[in-house]
């Protein structure tokens, strides 16, 4: 039996308080893990899928939401705007790029999003099986969509027009599957992606009464939104500005809006960041309390410890090897909660086709967590730790107990 | 083996001083510390475990002047060359039997020695209770364990505070046999501080110091 294994029997000599310390320990490490990792997921989320996205051109309404629908398909788009735009604005001399994006219909909770093979660049996407779409009504599975409509290359699926899951189906015009994605752990494992034209045709097929119908609603075709690339850094400074004295256009930088959303995030994080400090310095004071308590009572223990050969540091070494112990197991445990919690999160986050968060998801946050709950736990047991250090062992071996 | 030489303690300046006759006790000798309660019996074991520093003379064990030491050496010193057995026996109920008798190792930093713990346990019949809490010994089996764990680490001194203390005439008996014939096995001197006449009786070729008189 070495010293580090006698503190951990004198730690579990008191059950419940050890118990009541650990779970104080691990529900402030937990805390404070969870918000470490989730808000680390979603900023690193949130900065993958901007994948050089500049701009984002839409129909006039918030900046932030035409982000949320158009870069990160969280939230409704603000409306469509003409597909003419699309040819003016590839003519502008600050543009190099523009990728076309046409929402609004959705598939078992993911969403059909029309475009061209340049949006899978963005992201620089790669097929596991099969082909890109190379005609209407033909489409691709990201890595999340495949999972959750259980679809092969070669099978057929009808959408429902909105979002939601409570859409009016197109029947008349079932998609057939032409590839699927591999995982690029970006917003493109959870769509489904075709052809703009297979989104206009959808909608011309539901609404035309007649080919003469057809023929105007052709006429009138519409994108929802634009991802915009800037052929010079100097763009950033009028190009938004152009866009927005545009009739029906309205101009957001992801970049901005993406710091605002964050900084929004934030405010929420920092209130479960600080309730964790709070109950890790509940904890600390419990600790304390507990092992001041635990040193008055073993003072026989440590005295005999000293009358054993014992120099005073040791003793007092073993006081904050049993805070150690503490701490260590339950920085574990925190640890453990965080990534269960996270995962739990996750799980929900998936089903709701939302954020890609997981618990297995390290982060270098988590060292210093470990290493700071040490810190506190020395830091508690230093005043218990000089008490075994100045025991008056000759009193306690003479006074009977 | 113990020489007591001048020896005198005050527990701070201005107080009177204890002053304690003059003692040579050689290996396998016992010796009987006897006196009232507060006549400094505790005292003069503390003294001889080095726990307190003497104010004048000094305490020899072994050729060693206990108080010459450095702080840090002398806690070594204690642990190798003296066993205590206190009155309350001071068993941690947090270990088990064999582990309070590992604590000798533990206390000093150096590896467990389980051969030694187990011919102990075997030697003083404890045998069969090395995985047993000192709550479920009987009053003789405790003090059988406090007894090994003074002799583990095969001590020159055998220091023993009040053994007899609240023990009934037939237990007071078997512990100073024990006593005894532990000492005479590793040649340790004795050295006992009572205030029970029963022990003098029962140990009669031991040297007696009578303290506060």
């Amino acid at each position: 039996m070495r010293l580090i294994a006698l503190a951990w029997r004198y730690l579990w000599a008191r059950p419940l308080v050890a118990a009541l310390n650990l779970a104080l320990l691990a529900l402030g490490v937990g805390a404070m893990s969870f918000v470490v990792l989730v808000s680390e997921q979603v900023e690193y989320s949130v900065q993958r899928d901007l994948a050089g996205i500049d701009l984002v051109v839409g129909a006039k309404g918030s900046p932030l939401q035409l982000i949320l629908a158009g870069v990160f398909h969280l939230d409704v788009p603000t409306g469509n705007i003409p597909l003419e735009t699309v040819a003016t604005l590839r003519e502008h001399p600050l543009v190099a790029r523009v990728v076309p994006l046409s929402l609004g219909d959705s598939f078992k909770g993911h969403r059909i999003v029309g475009s061209t093979p340049d949006y899978l660049a963005l992201y620089g996407a790669q097929l596991a099986e099969g082909a890109l779409w190379q005609d209407k009504l033909q489409a691709v599975l990201g890595a999340d969509a495949v999972r959750d409509t259980a679809l092969a290359v070669g099978g057929r699926f009808v959408g429902t027009h909105g979002l939601g899951n409570n859409g009016e189906a197109h029947g008349d015009t079932p998609y057939t599957v032409t590839g699927r994605l591999a995982r690029c752990g970006c917003v493109l494992d959870r769509l489904v992606l075709t052809g703009l034209e297979s989104v206009w045709v959808v909608h011309e097929t539901t609404m035309a009464m007649d080919d003469e119908d057809r023929k105007l609603l052709e006429a009138e075709r519409e994108v929802t939104l634009l991802l915009v690339g800037y052929r010079s850094p100097l763009a950033a400074a009028s190009l938004p500005r152009w866009v927005n004295a545009q009739e029906g256009l309205q101009a957001a930088a992801p970049a901005l809006e993406s710091a605002r959303l964050l900084r929004m995030v934030g405010a929420g994080t920092d209130v479960l960041r600080g309730f964790g400090v709070v109950l890790l310095l509940a904890a600390a004071a419990s600790v304390f309390v507990g092992l001041v308590h635990a040193v008055r009572e073993r003072e026989p223990d440590l005295a005999m410890l000293r009358m054993l050969g014992a120099p005073p540091r040791r003793v007092a070494v073993l006081v904050l090897a049993e805070a150690l112990w503490l701490a260590l197991l339950g920085a574990l445990l925190g640890l453990a909660l965080g990534q269960g919690l996270t995962g739990l999160l996750g799980w929900e986050l998936a089903r709701q086709r939302s954020l890609h968060v997981t618990g297995w998801w390290w982060s270098a946050q988590q060292a210093w967590l470990l290493a700071g709950t040490m810190a506190l736990a020395v830091l508690a047991a230093l005043w218990p730790a000089w008490r075994a250090l100045r025991l008056d062992v000759s009193r306690l071996m003479q006074a009977p107990r | 083996m113990l020489a007591l030489e001048g020896l005198e303690f005050a527990w701070s300046a201005g107080s009177p001083a204890l002053r304690f006759a003059d003692v040579q006790a050689g290996q396998g000798a016992q010796v009987l510390l006897r006196g009232p309660s507060g006549s400094g019996k505790s005292t003069l074991l503390a003294l001889i475990a080095g726990l307190l520093t003497p104010r004048a003379g000094r305490v020899v064990v072994a050729g060693t002047d206990v108080g010459a030491l450095p702080r840090g050496a002398r806690d070594a010193w204690r642990g190798q060359a003296l066993g205590f057995v206190p009155q309350r026996l001071h068993l941690s109920e947090s270990l088990t039997v064999a582990e309070n008798l590992a604590l000798p190792f533990v206390a000093c930093g150096v590896p467990v020695d389980h051969a030694r713990i187990r011919a102990l346990l075997d030697r003083l019949g404890l045998g069969e209770l090395a995985a047993r809490r000192p709550h479920e010994l009987s009053v003789g089996q405790a003090q059988r364990v406090a007894l090994a764990r003074a002799l583990m680490r095969r001590p020159r001194v055998l220091l023993a505070d009040e053994p007899t203390a609240n023990l009934d005439d037939p237990m007071s008996a078997t512990v100073l046999d024990l006593l005894a014939e532990a000492a005479r096995e590793t040649e340790a001197t004795l050295v006992i501080a009572t205030h029970d006449a029963r022990v003098a009786a029962r140990l009669p070729n031991t040297r007696v110091l009578e303290l506060g008189a």
